[in-house]
């Protein structure tokens, strides 16, 4: 189900910190998003995911620093085109929340402590449709808790009354309030329980049949993604390192670091299994090898690994996988046998 | 409400407490000084005066201990603190009566004005840190680097002494008998105008301060980051999302700041001569007027109880989470 790109990435650098001591945290990061597609970002813990969701919606904090790219959005429902990175502050903000909604990694502290949930719902509402009324906002955001399975009497309570898990569902309810065309979820379920996390992925997912918006779900769990994603996108160390529909990623995993990930979580179906896992730790990012920054770790580098880094480019078997995109030397090697459990849904 | 009824019972046991201390203090201190006060003025204090501050102060050894207290409580009850040696024989009610309201009102507006000021200031610059607003920041390092009876004496030498337009002592016009003409109001704030500027300089700087670190801290909470992705105005970002949450501990300063408005204004009334309870303290120390400065001390100790609770009722009303925890 791809449709036309909604948001481009285009070689997205970023750096935290000023001068001498900034470190590239993004390195030239390539990444398209299509109408109504839900794309998932995995990789491990530091690896810049909720970096690039933060630089893809310029929200990124102090001291990070966009140093290069551009991030074009194209709606789908009329025919506004433009750069998020070069947009003005005011037709950004007028902009935010309609075309993107962003849940954060940190939902347990994404509410106001001192404002009601309703407050909050309701003030995006008034501040991007200045002519509903009151009334129609409020029914709107008894509406939006629903969705999500939370009566509305909650509208009344503060942040602090509610659970882990209603705050988490509050804030993908405050993200669909203006029917955006695209969701940025960055780990929106780590946090809880398997019991909640499932039951929240299912209202999602039909949430999305229903709404039909684009979702770029970000977690470092790849066999959830495999299940719930059209197409994941695998980070190492600040770079897209592969890209390919979640079918192909699951059966033939091409960079040897997507592989090392299909092996080191268990399946949420299935008999339990030894976890394969991946040796040693991600580089130090202010010293990154000279040639690929997986090849230190990887099981099957060779001498060129280490000394040229490979691009993320069509893989050797470009005709029958014409939208693959991987980053390794070696990707046309018989690729590792894939757990026997994790089946795609 | 639950909460607030809680914290008044813990506040009525905190000024029982108070109270009774202020009872037996005088009572361990040994009672030669205010014997030979009282031998002094022998003569020229009413004989049923001259009880009232042996029960004051404990020395009325013919009754016990609990019928001493018993005293004490009737007296402070029916508002009687004793009368003062120094301005034999006007009662201490009655010069603190006079004293308190010039104290309120000026070190009590110039508290709140710079509280205000400076918390204003401060949302401002931790808003905007990283831009030229951070300029503002080592003025107020100096600023708060100085001592305050620097700022008065440099106050009263620029603006009273060389440069002579405002008064450099007093509460109002000597000429003038203190009455609510406007005559007399005009006076009294003509008079109260440099006090007060040294009192905010000397005190803003702390609550700009304060304010623009709890700004930078609350700025980077994900509250924040999720009011600019919902696209609000900046300002509702600012004011409802960043400074609503980064007020909080100011909240319980400025309180605590009230509270001392009574007590803590010794060296401003001092150095301007100001007819308030500071000033009036600082005179009864010089005089040894012992019943004067307990009843300053009940005055003093029961404002910051006050202060104390006008946090908490101030805490509870901004803070939804007190509220419920009690
Ligand atoms: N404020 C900062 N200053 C300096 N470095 C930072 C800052 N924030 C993040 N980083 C670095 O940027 C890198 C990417 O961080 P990011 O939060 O994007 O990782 P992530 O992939 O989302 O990890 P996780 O799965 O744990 O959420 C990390 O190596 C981190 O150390
Ligand atoms: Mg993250």
């Amino acid at each position: 189900m791809t449709g036309e790109p909604v948001l481009e990435i285009r070689n997205l650098s970023v750096e935290y910190g000023y001068d001498a001591d900034a470190v590239r945290v993004l390195r030239d990061v390539n990444l398209t998003l299509h109408a109504g597609e839900v794309l998932g970002l995995a990789g491990e813990s530091g690896c810049g995911k909720s970096t690039l969701a933060y630089a893809a919606t310029r929200l990124l904090p102090p001291p990070g620093i966009i140093t290069g790219g551009e991030v074009v959005f194209t709606s789908t429902r009329d025919d506004r085109r433009y750069d998020l990175l070069t947009a003005t502050d005011d037709e950004l903000r007028a902009t935010r929340w309609e075309d993107t909604a962003i849940v954060f990694q940190g939902a347990m502290n994404s509410l106001n402590p001192v404002y009601r949930i309703g407050r909050q719902l309701t003030d995006a509402i008034s501040a991007h449709r200045p002519e509903q009324s009151a009334r129609q906002r409020r029914d709107r955001a008894a509406e939006l808790l629903d969705m999500v399975g939370i009566p509305a009497d909650r509208l009344r309570s503060y942040p602090h009354q509610l659970s882990g898990g209603m705050r988490q569902r509050v804030m993908i309810a405050m993200a669909l309030a203006l029917e955006p065309q695209l969701v940025i979820m960055d780990e929106p379920t780590t946090a809880l329980d398997v019991v909640m996390q499932r039951q929240i992925l299912q209202q999602l997912a039909d949430l999305r049949t229903r709404l039909g918006f684009s979702v770029v779900f970000i977690t470092h769990d790849v066999s959830l993604l495999i299940e719930l994603a059209d197409r994941i996108a695998v980070m190492y160390a600040g770079e897209i390192v592969e890209d390919a529909t979640a079918s192909q990623m699951y059966r033939t995993p091409r960079h040897p670091y997507t592989d090392g990930l299909l092996h080191s979580f268990p399946p949420l179906h299935g008999p339990r299994q030894e976890l394969g896992g991946i040796p040693g730790a991600p580089p130090d990012l202010m010293s990154l090898p000279r040639g690929c920054t997986f090849a230190p770790r990887c099981r099957v580098a060779l001498d060129r690994c280490r000394d040229e880094r490979p691009a993320l480019t069509a893989t050797a078997f470009a005709d029958r996988e014409p939208h693959r995109r991987v980053a390794c030397f070696q990707h046309e090697r018989e690729a590792a046998a894939i757990p026997p459990s994790l089946t795609v849904m | 409400m639950r909460y607030l009824l809680r914290r008044a019972a813990f506040y009525l046991l905190t000024a029982w407490a108070a109270i009774t201390l202020n009872f037996l203090i005088p009572r361990m201190l040994p009672g030669d000084p205010v014997r030979s006060l009282i031998a002094r003025f022998q003569g020229r204090i009413s004989v049923e005066a001259t009880e009232s501050l042996y029960i004051l102060f404990g020395l009325d050894e013919q009754k016990s201990l609990w019928q001493q207290y018993l005293d004490y409580w009737g007296n402070l009850l029916s508002g009687n603190l004793g009368l003062s040696f120094a301005y034999f024989p006007t009662p201490v009610v009655d010069i603190i009566e006079q004293s308190l309201p010039w104290t309120l009102a000026l070190v009590g507006l110039s508290t709140i004005l710079s509280f205000v000021l400076g918390t204003m200031l401060g949302v401002w610059v931790g808003w905007r840190r990283g831009t030229w607003a951070d300029g503002l920041l080592p003025v107020t390092n100096f600023l708060s680097a100085i001592p305050y009876f620097w700022i008065g004496l440099i106050a009263i030498a620029v603006f009273a002494v060389a440069w002579p337009i405002f008064p450099a002592s007093g509460g109002f016009d000597p000429g003038l008998i203190p009455s609510a003409t406007p005559e007399f109001i005009g006076s009294a704030i003509y008079h109260g105008l440099l006090p007060a500027f040294t009192i905010v300089i000397s005190s803003v700087a702390g609550w700009i301060l304060g304010m623009r670190n709890m700004m930078v801290t609350v700025s980077s909470e994900d509250y924040v980051t999720v009011a600019h992705a919902k696209g609000l105005p900046e300002r509702r970002v600012m004011i409802g999302y960043a400074a609503r949450n980064a007020v909080l501990p100011n909240v319980s300063g400025f309180a605590l700041s009230l509270g001392f408005i009574v007590g803590g204004t010794l060296v401003t009334e001092m150095v301007f001569t100001y007819p308030g309870i500071g000033y009036m303290l600082f005179q009864a120390v010089g005089a040894k007027d012992y019943p004067l400065m307990q009843g300053f001390f009940l005055i003093i100790t029961l404002s910051v109880l006050v202060a104390n609770m006008l946090a908490d009722i101030a805490y509870a009303v901004l803070d939804p989470r007190t509220r419920q925890e009690g």
